[in-house]
């Protein structure tokens, strides 16, 4: 059975098909196997969760989608759980607000633990009303009925049987049900069935294939940069060279040359469209605009850590567990030793694989469509609708596979850009940034210190302060509804709504006193700009593990400890101890209580731990890495990685997505640094915000899964994302003696550090 | 000024209209509607855009569309043939390779080529083959594996 609903096809299965609506893109999603008409998307109706086709297999309508980690594929396992059907019977239909509800898209890795157990309900439920409906066929108690395969059998009498198909295959559920009003990831409802206890889980535990590998690879299905809608217009954006400068003046005859192609200028917002690409591309490299002469906006590279540390702070917080700060210093005035760091990260970009894309149908009178690659469909129409003057219901948000997605990147602007230009054109418009606009003005991971400091005496530490002070975690929110975060909307005067907020580390380390602060400063530029912050996969989990994690080191060395030992010694949470020593185990720690600067020639090789909590998952890494003394270039040739997102549902697919995980965050780790003039970002392509090349990767990823049947699914999406720049860190430590306390890990640092 | 150009993708002729500096890339998605080819940098920088020209793996957002000849163009979805996919594709499916999979035509496409020259390459003639591809999502582990899988295949 095809489990890849291919979007230009009808869902395959017998029974009648109803499709509502043809869109390019859309139809088989609004195909469905129901003989009667779906009621509309409402959180009391069991309908728009879940619906059995006529052939007795499931569909359920997720508010949530796969970024291509396999995560339509776990919920597919858990709906298939409490249905009693293999996984291949349950397909899932995502990411589109005309057919599901508004899960909050994918978003903190929340796709199995929050989206994939609020349809695990709505199975259990439904299996539940099937049953009671069967009961009533068969004349048999419900206690007495059985389901495997959907069938449903009574036990006591085998020969009386039925079916989901027979039940209810190809109609809707009429079923009511208990929401908790939230909408978004939280969004839950009751069910009044029990679920399956675990002892008795058949589908968890297996690794039930992916289902977009094949058409991405025979290219038989439409990313977003594919949706083509009739009479369409291309769009491309002309960005000023100096962030902050507007156009004054536009020579629209600088461009009359090419045919069809015309210009939109809006306050802030310039753009072109022509029929066709390549000539909405030369359109917008031709135009001649006279642009604003305004103050460059930001410091020279090399002073922004010292920007940072000077600026003022616009907000603080803190970890929930901090005490008065009075008790914090006089805790440190019965130390006999203080020990401090800085720890410093740049801004990073996604750089998602293509500059983002959006397909843009405005339509004043009826259902404008939006096609996006954003992570949130659902909000991004919401937001859509915003900025088009209209009401929520009149936007659909569909989802496509776009070029990769790590939080909050551009797809967002796109949006409203192909929004914006669709309005002011009257046609359909798509619209796709260029290279320098994914990489150059996509929202940054911000820029941060850290700052740690540990009273010590007798050797034990007795007060810890762990500070950030970084650019604001949510400049532009990555939730999109509201169209202030998009660059369009702000070009046409929508004022930006700062989140202002931080983190704090996360995990179960005791310290008498133990205190995690931050402070957030302002923007260099107060909207429209390309150093505007959000979040970056794992958001701030890098940064603040690296110095969390880089400091525990610093502490164990000092106190004579070895780190493995001494993080044991920490963690309280015994799951934080196991990932902890399986990592070490598998590994084969070195125990050491100083550098080993283990040398052979020119190469000198290490070995680091590190750890940390992530909503509940934990994650533990040894990493071992090769230092070119000569060049400074750093290899990480292994990486062990612990991993305990309690109970595992795929585990082939949470291996590969943990492998991806590390070699993104070595990536991080060793290459990846926005630069900026003063005028503007400066990595605007590969080579100048370059990645992990495959030459770079490392030999071994070696993945323990630490299996927990009792517990419920955690995030698993960008857990082992987070200790993986510190366990780099702390190799390098112990290859060379060097304490890297700025990255990215490049050769110039590296060669810095043991000069 | 646009001018009338033949082209043979996939085993198929088609003529165009279009301006001859236009980069193939435009031809094969624009005009030829084709989805495989990807816009990822638009520099010879990423490998998103590769297809094959007479065998040779070449990225076709710098390749002037005028500047082909006669020569034949293969992209990602033309190597499946007779509704079987190649070999390169079976492996890089069983593998589950791509992520958001939109590198994946640098990568297969390139991956034909060296097979085509190097049947049964070594670790570092895969790398050396592959190095300058990008993979934003870093599914590097994976696609070492289907290359190998395809290799032995
Ligand atoms: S798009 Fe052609 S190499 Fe990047
Ligand atoms: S799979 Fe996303 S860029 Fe390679």
């Amino acid at each position: 059975m095809n489990t890849h609903v291919n979007r230009r096809h009808i869902l395959a299965g017998s029974g009648a098909l109803t499709i509502s609506v043809l869109l390019p893109g859309v139809a088989a999603r609004a195909a469905t196997s129901g003989l009667d008409k779906r009621p509309p998307l409402n959180p009391k109706q069991l309908a728009s969760y879940i619906s059995i086709r006529a052939d007795g297999s499931a569909i359920a309508y997720f508010g949530k989608m796969d970024m291509g980690q396999g995560t339509d594929v776990g919920v597919a396992q858990m709906v298939a759980e409490e249905l009693d059907l293999p996984a291949e019977k349950v397909i899932i239909l995502a990411g589109d607000s005309g057919t599901s509800l508004n899960q909050g898209g994918a978003s903190g890795s929340t796709g199995v633990s929050h989206g994939g157990a609020t349809l695990r309900n709505a199975a259990a439920e439904a299996r539940f009303v099937m049953l009671e409906l069967a009961s009533k066929q068969l004349d048999v108690p419900v206690e007495d009925l059985a389901t495997a395969n959907g069938v449903i059998t009574s036990k006591s009498n085998p020969a009386k049987k039925t079916s989901y198909s027979e039940i209810i295959g190809g109609r809707w559920f009429d079923t009511e049900v208990e929401w908790n009003g939230k909408i978004g990831n939280d969004l839950n409802m009751k069910t009044r069935a029990k679920l399956k206890d675990p002892k008795e889980y058949k589908v968890y535990g297996t690794s039930a294939p992916r289902r977009d590998v094949e058409w991405k690879l025979l290219g038989t299905d439409d990313y977003v940069t594919d949706i083509k809608v009739p009479g369409m217009l291309h769009a491309r954006t002309i960005l000023p060279t100096r962030a902050g400068a507007v156009p004054v003046s536009v020579d629209e005859a600088s461009i009359k040359d090419i045919p069809g192609a015309k210009v939109i200028w809006e306050k802030a917002l310039l753009g072109v469209v022509a029929p066709k690409e390549w000539d909405a591309i030369k359109a917008s490299r031709q135009l001649k605009v006279t642009w604003s002469d305004v103050k460059a906006p930001f410091p020279e590279q090399k002073e922004i850590y010292n920007h940072i540390r000077n600026a003022k702070s616009i907000k603080s917080g803190g970890s929930a567990k901090n005490v008065e700060p009075a008790k914090v210093e006089e805790a440190f005035k019965g130390a006999d030793k203080i020990i401090e760091a800085t720890y410093e990260w740049p801004f990073q970009s996604h750089a998602s694989m293509g500059p983002a894309c959006a397909v843009v149908d405005y339509q004043p009178n009826g259902i404008t469509t939006l096609w996006t690659g954003s992570q949130k469909p659902h909000f991004a129409g919401d937001g859509v609708a915003k900025i088009l003057g209209l009401k929520p219901e009149q936007v659909r948000g569909i989802w496509a596979a776009g070029p990769g997605s790590y939080g909050r990147n551009d797809a967002g602007d796109a949006a409203v850009f192909a929004a914006l230009f669709s309005k002011a054109t009257g046609k359909p418009v798509r619209y796709q940034g260029m290279r320098h606009e994914g990489t150059g003005w996509d929202p940054k991971g911000p820029a941060s210190i850290h700052t740690v400091r540990a009273g010590l005496k007798d050797g034990k530490v007795v007060a810890w302060h762990f500070h950030s002070k970084a650019f604001d975690r949510l400049n532009v929110s990555s939730n999109e509804s509201d169209p202030s975060d998009n660059l369009g909307a702000q070009m046409i005067g929508f004022e930006s709504k700062p989140g202002l907020t931080y983190a704090t580390p996360e995990e179960s380390y005791a310290f008498p006193v133990k205190q995690q602060t931050w402070e957030v400063i302002p923007p260099f530029l107060e909207k429209v700009s390309p150093l505007r912050s959000s979040h970056l996969r794992d958001p701030l989990g890098p940064e603040i593990h690296f110095a969390n994690e880089g400091f525990i080191d610093e502490v164990a060395y000092t106190t004579g400890q070895d780190p493995v030992a001494y993080r044991l010694s920490l963690a309280t949470e015994s799951r934080d101890r196991d990932a902890i020593k399986a990592a070490a185990d598998k590994a084969g720690w070195k125990t050491r209580t100083a550098a080993r600067k283990e040398t052979k020639g020119d190469i000198a090789t290490g070995q680091g731990i590190a750890f940390s909590q992530r909503n509940g998952t934990r994650v533990a890494i040894v990493a071992e890495v090769d230092v070119n003394l000569k060049t400074g270039k750093v290899h990480a040739r292994k990486f062990t990685v612990a991993h305990d997102c309690g109970i595992v549902i795929n585990p082939r697919l949470l291996t590969q997505g943990i492998e991806g995980n590390i070699c993104q965050g070595l990536s991080r780790a060793v290459h990846e640094e926005v630069m900026f003039s003063k005028d503007n970002v400066t990595s605007v392509d590969w080579l100048t915000y370059p990645i992990l090349d495959i030459t770079e990767r490392p030999h071994v990823i070696d993945v323990v899964l630490i299996n927990r049947p009792n517990l419920p699914p955690n995030g698993a999406g960008e857990g082992s994302m987070r200790p993986v720049v510190a366990a780099v860190a702390n190799a390098i430590y112990d290859a060379t003696g060097v304490r890297m306390r700025q990255g990215p890990f490049t050769p110039d640092r590296l060669k810095a550090g043991m000069a | 000024m646009a001018k009338r150009i033949e082209l043979n993708v996939d085993g198929k002729a088609h003529t165009i209209d279009a301006d001859p500096d236009m980069p193939l890339l435009y031809a094969l998605r624009d005009d030829l509607g084709l989805r495989n080819p990807k816009f990822g940098c638009g520099l010879a920088q990423c490998g998103a855009c590769t297809v094959l020209v007479d065998g040779q793996p070449v990225r076709s957002c710098v390749t002037p569309v005028d500047s082909l000849g006669k020569s034949k163009v293969t992209t990602m979805g033309g190597l499946v043939k007779d509704g079987k996919p190649h070999k390169v594709q079976e492996a890089f499916i069983a593998e589950q390779v791509p992520q958001c999979g939109y590198c994946m035509n640098g990568w297969v496409m390139t991956t034909v080529a060296l097979l085509d020259k190097t049947p049964k390459p070594t670790d570092a003639q895969i790398e050396d083959a592959l190095t300058g591809l990008k993979c934003r999502c870093a599914t590097h582990a994976s696609i070492m594996r289907a290359v190998r899988r395809a290799a032995q295949a």
